[in-house]
């Protein structure tokens, strides 16, 4: 575990750059996590599934896997993947602040 | 090598309902890491992609004794139909899609699906007999230049 500085706060992560601590998370740290990610320049179609994302984690208590969210986000599979290219349940949990999903499909 | 997996190629040899699952779950679980993906058809594993018989795939219950289950009851007329029954609703209820929507959907990943020139050949089969996200029948060669640099899986 170790700390990382996002929008000017000092937050927890895990060895992957997962925030241990959703609630440490701001909107605000959402464009330094993709670009560190990889991710680039975050669009409205990136903030759709990243507020799902959030959305279903305080609901659910765990992310969506890809499967869940081309079902359920209004984003297609094929979309979440030119949005996401490294993994869209993974990286787009990783930038909303909170654990990566767990789940084989 | 590095020590992350960057790239795999999974080759689907078989047509069995069990045969097929396994490689379909490390595809799209490789796609969902970021991983890069190919999924090669050869043999029966052809029917995984083939338009006529993907929505049919059986589970064996001949020969498989992981089922628990009388070799002789296992040949029983039905009993094939019967467990793939059981098994696909038992998967939907863990939200698995079917083979057909999980081959779809593994396509729109971004992993490539490919059919084995060999079987295709042996099997009197053309492109034209898969589904349209087969993107190519290629050969052995074809395939190695393609898994280059990764990981091969056979299943």
């Amino acid at each position: 575990m170790s700390t990382k500085v996002y929008a000017g706060t000092e937050v927890s992560v895990n060895d992957e750059g997962f925030f241990t601590d959703p609630g440490q998370w701001r909107e605000d740290m959402a464009a330094e996590i993709a670009q560190e990610a990889g991710v680039g320049d975050l669009t409205g179609r990136h903030w759709q599934v990243i507020h799902f994302m959030r959305t279903e984690f305080a609901q659910k208590g765990t992310g969506p896997t890809v499967r869940a969210l081309g079902k359920t986000s209004g984003v297609s599979v094929k979309e979440l993947y030119r949005l996401f290219p490294k993994g869209p349940a993974k990286l787009a949990a990783r930038i909303a602040g909170i654990p990566k999903p767990r789940g084989c499909i | 090598m590095s020590d992350k997996i960057e790239k795999v190629s999974i080759i689907v040899s078989k047509g069995s309902l069990e045969g097929i699952y396994p490689a379909l779950i490390m595809a799209n679980g490789a796609r969902a890491e970021g991983i890069e993906a190919d999924l090669f058809f050869t043999f029966f594993g052809l029917d995984a992609v083939h338009k006529a018989r993907h929505e049919h795939i059986k589970l064996a219950t001949v020969g498989n004794p992981g089922l628990h289950l009388a070799t002789w009851a296992g040949g029983l007329p039905g009993m094939s139909a019967v467990m793939t029954h059981y098994l696909s609703r038992k998967m939907d209820g863990l939200d698995i899609p079917p083979i057909p929507e999980f081959i779809e959907m593994i396509a729109d990943t971004g992993a490539g699906l490919y059919a084995c020139q060999a079987s295709v050949d042996l099997f009197g089969l053309s492109k034209e007999d898969f589904i349209d996200q087969v993107q190519a029948v290629i050969t052995v060669g074809e395939f190695y230049e393609r898994a280059a640099g990764g990981q091969i899986i056979f299943t």
